[in-house]
């Protein structure tokens, strides 16, 4: 009898089989089974096993750096981005901890400058930036094993313009896996049934004398003036994933009651503080590494610049939440907000408008005067 | 409160000045008839703005066939940059920051406040009362640029059904291009010939949030919040009289106004002044 497991297994061997003669170039010295991931735009991730029986492995990603103007605001801003595979942030890649992540960097010829990456969670050569500068028309390839489990920024970071690159969309999240899945502080397994990915971003866009967002022909032309306003600290936007509203309205994110969600959250620049309004973290890893056990029942948690923080949250009531930065400034004013849809049974018990508004009573306190009560 | 009080004072003494003027220079020269409309009273169907209950639970404003008492003359557009300016310049409406639009354009970013005080120095102007439209004002004007958008009504015991399928409501709105204030015209003509109704600006409106009871037929209002105005355009909105920037965001999960902008109407003969010039000339008989 076929099995779900031996037919799974089949079609890894089949995988593996197939993917054998795509490895041309780099000699290969390790002799692992190798996975090729196609990579999703956030708030997505690629699908990935939670936990994992077979053996350690070489996961290849390919990230193409895109140099784009983008627009980051509903007054439709403009502004040079550089991005890694075109969004801000850039995609998450996910692997296990033993595994190898061999990253293929390109920096086609149509872009202007010179890009790296540094992986947070790779030990090294200032996290594999010393070995992958690469030119327009250029590309590289690294290995590096995933020896911590967590989930980690990662950045460009070429010489002289590191922050410039980072606050300009060149930042991404890397997950890794525990090899047998996340636990709690107990050891008790805990899995989830979504996994949605948020990348905070602050921007610092140059104004004219008039206080209008100055728009620039090239993004060169842009670094002197933006060089100004984010040496003042101060950021014109705090936005996830690339503009204010970008996982709102019709890009809202969805979830249903009983499910469980993973919210991770990474800003690579500034420190952050995300909360989820109307509901929790159930399990929280704050400072987003697994081996820690996860803080339970939090109501912010604080995900420090340059890192990423994960949250399980199981929704128990239907409707629409918002999961905002809560300086709540920079959720409202800078655009850091975004919605999640949750459909299913309201529960009653957990919540009940007991009496609707209506007039305080005549004789309490606060009561209207009867006059001002009418039309 | 103090701008409130400095304002509904200001509006007041423009209406009594309204009647001296007018006999001093009589008869009031007509509107630029490219800057207004007159329209003739006529019946049309009205959505009561506010909220409403039966039985505590929600139910949508009734449905009226209403008539104005008279004629209604309207701007055909929204207040200008260049128009707005012009009362700023005379100290006699706030200073507003406003984005390098064209002059023609619409003046936006305008909380109730600076619309009203706008309409009393126009008022004061002309010598002839404007004021913000009322919300049925409005919708007549409007007509077929006015939306009664029923939106779902909340079941107290499942409120998330009505939450989730009015975010899909207001996500599905057809949002438009550009958010910046456009030069007139730029959002059509109504059957009224009246320009930009339900375009990327919203306009203030002189009608307060009510909170109205419909239990056993009868129509109780138990709240009325005038630091809350109606505001129109392309869908109904409530909003704070300083607000001069709508946004939602963290808790209010809605979709906003783009802008905040304005028109006037024209008073024909303002019960308050008719009825003081009545009670005046009741007096001087006495005498």
């Amino acid at each position: 009898m076929l099995t779900r497991r031996t037919a799974l297994m089949g079609a890894a061997v089949a995988a593996l089989m197939m993917a054998a003669p795509a490895v041309a170039g780099p000699a290969d010295d390790l002799k692992l089974p190798r996975q090729k991931v196609e990579l999703v735009a956030p708030p997505f991730v690629h699908a990935h096993e939670q936990a994992t029986k077979a053996g350690p492995k070489i996961v290849e990603f390919k990230l193409t750096i895109r140099e784009k103007e983008v627009v980051i605001d509903d007054a439709g801003t403009k502004f040079h981005a550089m991005t890694f595979d075109g969004s801000m942030p850039g995609p998450m890649m996910v692997l296990h901890e033993g595994d190898y992540m061999e990253l293929t960097l390109v920096n086609p010829a149509s872009n202007s400058m010179p890009h790296n990456i540094d992986l947070h969670s790779a030990t090294g050569a200032l996290g594999g930036g010393a070995l992958t500068h690469v030119n327009p028309g250029e590309q590289v390839v690294l290995r590096w094993k995933a020896t911590r489990p967590g989930v980690f920024v990662y950045h460009c970071a070429p010489e002289g313009m590191i922050p410039w690159h980072v606050v300009s969309g060149m930042h991404g999240t890397v997950m890794v896996l525990p090899r047998d899945g996340l636990k709690d502080a107990e050891g008790k397994a805990l899995r989830y049934d979504k996994i949605f990915y948020i990348g905070e971003n602050d921007l610092y866009v140059p104004k004219d004398a008039n206080g209008k967002y100055k728009t620039y022909e090239t993004i060169g032309e842009s670094y002197a003036d933006t060089t100004e306003v984010m040496r003042k600290l101060i950021p014109t936007h705090v936005v996830f994933n690339g503009r204010v509203g970008s996982l709102t309205g019709k890009n809202a994110m969805t979830a249903k009651v009983g499910e469980t969600v993973m919210l991770v959250h990474s800003q690579a620049n500034r420190d952050t503080r995300p909360h989820l309004i109307g509901g929790h973290g159930d399990y929280v890893w704050e400072a987003g590494k697994f081996n820690n056990p996860p803080q339970k029942d939090l109501e912010t948690w604080f995900v420090r610049g340059g890192s990423a923080g994960a949250a399980l949250y199981t929704f128990r009531e239907p409707g629409i939440y918002a999961y905002v930065n809560h300086n709540l400034i920079e959720a409202v004013e800078l655009g850091a907000s975004a919605h999640i849809k949750v459909e299913g049974k309201w529960n009653e018990d957990l919540m009940k408008q007991v009496t609707p508004p209506g007039p305080v009573p005549p004789d309490k306190i606060g009561a209207a005067d009867p006059v001002a009560v009418t039309r | 409160m103090l701008i409130l009080m400095k304002v509904k004072l200001a509006m007041l003494a423009g209406a009594l000045a309204a009647p001296i003027v007018a006999t001093a220079f009589a008869p009031t020269p007509p509107q630029d008839q490219d800057g207004a409309r007159r329209l003739p009273s006529a019946s049309f169907s009205y959505r009561a703005a506010g909220d409403f209950s039966r039985n505590g639970r929600p139910v949508e404003g009734p449905l009226r066939e209403l008539r104005l008492p008279t004629d209604l003359v309207i701007m055909k557009r929204q207040v200008t940059v260049a128009e707005y300016g012009r009362c700023v310049d005379e100290g006699a409406c706030p200073r507003i920051a406003i984005p390098a639009s064209p002059q023609d354009a619409p003046v936006v970013g305008v909380s109730w406040h600076d619309a009203s005080a706008y309409a009393v120095w126009l008022s004061r102007k002309t010598g002839v009362t404007y004021r913000l439209p009322t919300d049925a004002e409005w919708t007549f004007a409007a007509a077929e640029k006015a939306r009664d958008e029923a939106m779902p009504l909340v079941d107290p015991s499942d409120p998330a059904q009505a939450w989730i399928a009015r975010y899909e409501t207001e996500s599905a709105r057809a949002r438009p291009v550009a958010t910046a204030a456009q030069p007139g015209g730029t959002f059509g003509t109504n059957s009224n010939g009246l320009d930009d109704l339900g375009g990327n600006v919203w306009e203030w409106t002189n009608s307060c949030f009510v909170r109205v009871s419909l239990d056993g037929g009868q129509e109780r209002t138990t709240n009325t919040n005038c630091g809350v105005r109606v505001v129109q355009g392309a869908h109904r909105s409530y909003m704070t009289d300083f607000i001069r920037d709508p946004r939602s965001g963290g808790c209010a999960a809605g979709v906003p106004p783009a802008n905040l902008g304005f028109r006037l109407v024209m008073e024909p003969s303002p019960p308050v002044v008719t009825a003081v010039t009545r009670s005046v000339a009741k007096l001087l008989r006495r005498a």
